[in-house]
């Protein structure tokens, strides 16, 4: 108990320190979102400095951090310059998108990285083994944007297969319940009017994105499988299990497996990071409307509370997961638990 | 073998659903609107998504060209002394019935007031809602210009101006002038809801609002009691797609109908596949090299003409506009009025260049600084490279030159100020008046306001553009803007680098659609076949 009490207590200095470096940073980056919003076109000064007031930007910098601070305590994240809507209700409209397509991502990179990095280990050193580490580096070291007009070639273009980009075919018109369009087209209403062909045209949407989302992940799965899954197959009880005459199966699955997942776990809790990193330009080139766009243009259109807000909720996130991560630790290793 | 047959049936079967549907036109736009309020925005995308599409103006550009017609204002009057302009309003103009407002009566006075009130006056109730920034009409000094609204009766509103200002009815035609309605902010004052009117939009426009996803579509229907000529379709969809590439490949497979700025490099191609249309016009704009003319050695107007005769700009139209572009000589493209044909150009000559640097008493050259654009805009798409260009150019005649850049607000920023010797820049008009290019980018007065960034100061230009914009007859006007061309050239302050061309690529059955010389997109009289 005093274990995850520890945990919790320490989420708020680090979160106060992320706000903190993430608010200094952004002022660093020259630049103004005022001057921004005016472009080519001149402004007359005084109008200036009236803009800037009317955003609060015109105020000493610590009085502005202790009022975003003050905010947050208050529940408030702030407003967008450029939309003019709560930071808070732009994260949650957009949030659904990212999970949906981060949910799928890392599945599909599972899925196949596990299988991949246990033939790989059963394998050892032979040509499976090269061919199929060799590949997860091609695709560990493919940048993402190149990967995603591949894919849009071959499989949209070539072959007719997938639809270019967006979440759904824009000629249905679903009701939003969960924000997640694969949950959203299986409501009864959307299926008593327009049946299964939403749910498929979703489905078709998300694989392309998803499959360039998740080679990175996988690739860093299957190597992470295989060199947990050595390691734990030269242990002692695996020897014993050998000699106790269990099956193949037996020895790989249940005795190996289950220990060799404890550090694939780890890494999957640390990936969440790369995939929201992964997201922002996987979510560009597909037109995806999550998370990674919304930081990218706020960045680019230098909207503070929307930097500041984003970055404070997508930390306390992974910091969330990071002590879920010790959580399910604690349960699969005894050692934990004794300690 | 099975599986894949299976997953080939499914695809298939999805597939065709999406083309049994007629009359839909899916529009690849390049980003998000900001709001659903144009008098709040000031980009294209935004300008498109509302007044284009759900708004009307009392006067508007008609299609294709920048000539101003009838809208919501059937006729105007303007008095002797040029100071009071008198609109007549079209009877009969309904609001757009929405699932969140249904109108009780037709359009008038109330409305036209309420919408240039609401950028005007300070303590009018909505002024302050959703940030209190009207960019666009503060840009244009709206403010100063328009000294009073009133309504004569119901359908005649009176604007008094401070000063003639002839550019004032191009002005009115612009999106921010869009008419919103009145009793549906009256309604959304009465709840508490007031900036709901920049995001729930009603207008009088032939497409209603009808569902926004950010990031990803806006879809609007045919508005079947516009008052205006329309074409034929009932649902309008913008399919948001940011990059060129995918937007094309969109295209390419039937996704959407219609795509926005492609990207230079694919038009070849483009126009090659026999199942699209590429549309093409010169664009209202102009790529410029401005010289800082409050720094040494800019000052001296021989080395000013030196680095324009330097300059090889025809290379520059094919390496960096892909050939999609136009050599500049005047600071106004040839599409607007006044444009002064006559106007020499510095001629490319290396030899040319070293004797007016002899003149200046720099015969050996100088070392200086160029800025590079930092983001791609039509009117230069690729800063970067050109600025390597024009280093190897003026490199020939002795000028070293170091190249600078920053990212976009920085260099927004830094320019303002005037920390820079020589500045790649441009501009897009924004109303198709010569008065939007010449006086907002090389007037006097744009030097404190920033747009002018060659802090160039020429006292006869000045007069020329400064009398021109108050005389409303547009003979004269011509003469005067034709004779400001002349002295530009001869003074200097910028080299005129290109005027580029925009293009816009649809499906062969798409009929109707005019190119617009403002670089908007208006589907209202498209036709799908």
């Amino acid at each position: 108990m005093k274990f995850f009490l520890r945990k919790i207590i320490d989420l708020i200095p680090t979160l106060l320190g992320i706000s903190f470096i993430c608010f200094i940073l952004i002022r660093l980056i020259p630049g103004d979102p005022v001057l921004l919003m005016i472009g080519e076109r001149g402004v007359d000064p005084a109008r200036y400095l009236e803009m800037k007031k009317s955003l609060g930007l015109d105020l000493p910098l610590i009085k502005q951090f202790y009022l975003f601070v003050q905010n947050i305590f208050h529940g408030n994240l702030g407003t967008s310059i450029v939309s003019k809507n709560a930071v808070w209700n732009e994260f949650i409209m957009r949030f659904p998108a990212t999970v949906e397509l981060g949910m799928f991502a890392l599945f599909f990179a599972t899925l196949i990285g596990i299988p991949l990095g246990i033939i790989a280990a059963l394998k050892r050193n032979s040509f499976y083994d090269y061919f199929l580490m060799g590949t997860s580096l091609i695709g560990y070291s493919m940048p993402i944007f190149w990967w995603g007009l591949i894919l849009i070639l071959v499989f949209s273009v070539k072959l007719g297969l997938t639809p270019v980009s967006g979440r759904i075919d824009l000629l249905f018109d679903i009701p939003t319940f969960s924000g997640m369009m694969l949950i959203d087209t299986l409501q009864p209403s959307v299926i008593h009017s327009e049946g299964f062909a939403p749910f498929i045209s979703c489905f078709k949407h998300l694989l392309l994105p998803a499959t360039a989302l998740g080679t990175i992940p996988l690739a860093v799965i299957a190597r992470m499988t295989r060199s947990s899954m050595l390691e734990v197959l030269g242990e002692d009880y695996i020897r014993t299990a050998r000699a106790k005459g269990l099956s193949k199966t037996q020895i790989v699955y249940i005795h190996a497996l289950r220990n060799a997942l404890v550090p694939i776990i780890t890494t999957l809790a640390l990936l969440f990071g790369s995939i929201i990193t992964g997201a922002i330009l996987t979510e560009t080139i597909f037109s995806w409307p999550g998370i990674g766009r919304w930081l990218v243009q706020s960045i680019t259109a230098r909207d503070y509370p929307v930097i500041q807000g984003g970055v404070l909720i997508i930390s306390f996130m992974i910091i969330l997961t990071n002590i879920l991560v010790d959580i399910i630790y604690y349960f699969l290793n005894p050692k934990m638990r004794q300690g | 073998m099975k599986i894949i047959f299976l997953i080939t049936v499914l695809f298939n079967f999805s597939l065709n659903s999406n083309q049994a549907l007629a009359k839909n036109f899916i529009y690849c736009s390049e980003g998000s609107p900001s709001a659903f309020n144009p008098q709040i925005v000031t980009d294209g995308t935004s300008v498109n998504a509302t007044a284009n599409t759900i708004y009307n103006r009392l006067v508007e550009f008609d299609a294709g060209t920048t000539n101003i017609v009838p809208a919501l204002a059937t006729s105007w009057d303007i008095s002797k002394n040029k100071l009071v302009y008198t609109f007549t309003l079209r009877k009969g103009v309904q609001f757009q019935t929405t699932k969140y407002f249904t109108p009780s009566r037709d359009m008038n006075a109330t409305d036209v007031i309420f919408s240039i009130d609401r950028q005007r006056i300070k303590s009018h109730p909505y002024h302050a809602v959703s940030g209190g920034n009207y960019e666009y009409f503060d840009g244009m000094e709206m403010g100063k210009i328009i000294k009073n609204v009133v309504a004569i009766d119901p359908y005649k509103v009176q604007i008094t101006l401070s000063k003639p200002e002839a550019p004032f009815l191009a002005n009115m035609a612009m999106s921010f002038m869009s008419i919103l309605s009145a009793e549906y902010a009256d309604k959304l004052a009465k709840e508490n809801k007031k900036q709901e009117i920049d995001q729930l939009p009603v207008g009088t426009g032939a497409f209603i609002y009808q569902s926004y996803l950010k990031d990803n579509s806006i879809k609007f229907l045919a508005n079947e009691k516009y008052w205006g000529k329309k074409g034929n379709i009932e649902k309008l969809i913008f399919a948001i797609t940011p990059d060129a590439n995918v937007r094309y490949q969109k295209l390419k497979i039937g996704e959407c109908q219609f795509v926005t700025e492609p990207s230079p490099a694919d038009i070849a191609d483009m126009k090659k596949n026999s199942s699209l249309t590429v549309l093409e016009a010169p664009g209202l704009n102009i790529g410029y090299l401005a010289f800082n003319v409050s720094k040494k050695p800019f000052d001296n107007i021989n080395v000013r003409k030196a680095i324009n005769h330097a300059l090889n700009k025809e290379s520059y139209i094919n390496a960096i506009y892909m050939g999609s572009a136009t050599v500049a000589k005047n600071p106004i493209p040839p599409t607007i009025w006044s444009y002064n044909e006559s106007v020499k150009d510095y001629e490319y000559s290396v030899d040319l260049a070293k004797s007016f640097l002899k003149k200046a008493g720099l015969p050996n050259g100088f070392e200086s600084e160029i800025w590079t654009l930092p983001v791609s805009r039509p009117y230069n798409p690729n800063g970067k490279k050109m600025g390597e260009l024009m280093q190897a150019d003026l490199a020939k005649v002795g000028i070293k030159i170091k190249l600078q850049t920053f990212d976009w607000p920085t260099y927004l920023k830094k320019s303002k100020t005037g920390e820079h010797q020589m500045i790649q820049f441009g501009w897009t008009g924004d109303n198709g008046d010569p008065d939007n290019f010449l006086n907002t980018l090389l007037g006097c007065g744009a030097i404190a306001a920033g747009s002018n960034y060659s802090h160039w100061c020429d006292k006869m230009f000045n007069k020329l553009v400064t009398d021109a914009k108050a005389t409303p007859d547009v003979a004269k006007r011509t003469a005067l803007y034709r004779t400001a061309q002349k002295i530009f050239k001869e003074q200097a302050p910028w080299v005129t680098l290109a005027h580029s061309t925009s293009y816009r690529v649809m499906s062969k059955n798409i009929k109707g659609y005019k190119i617009d010389p403002l670089g908007q997109d208006i589907f209202t009289k498209v036709i799908v076949e």
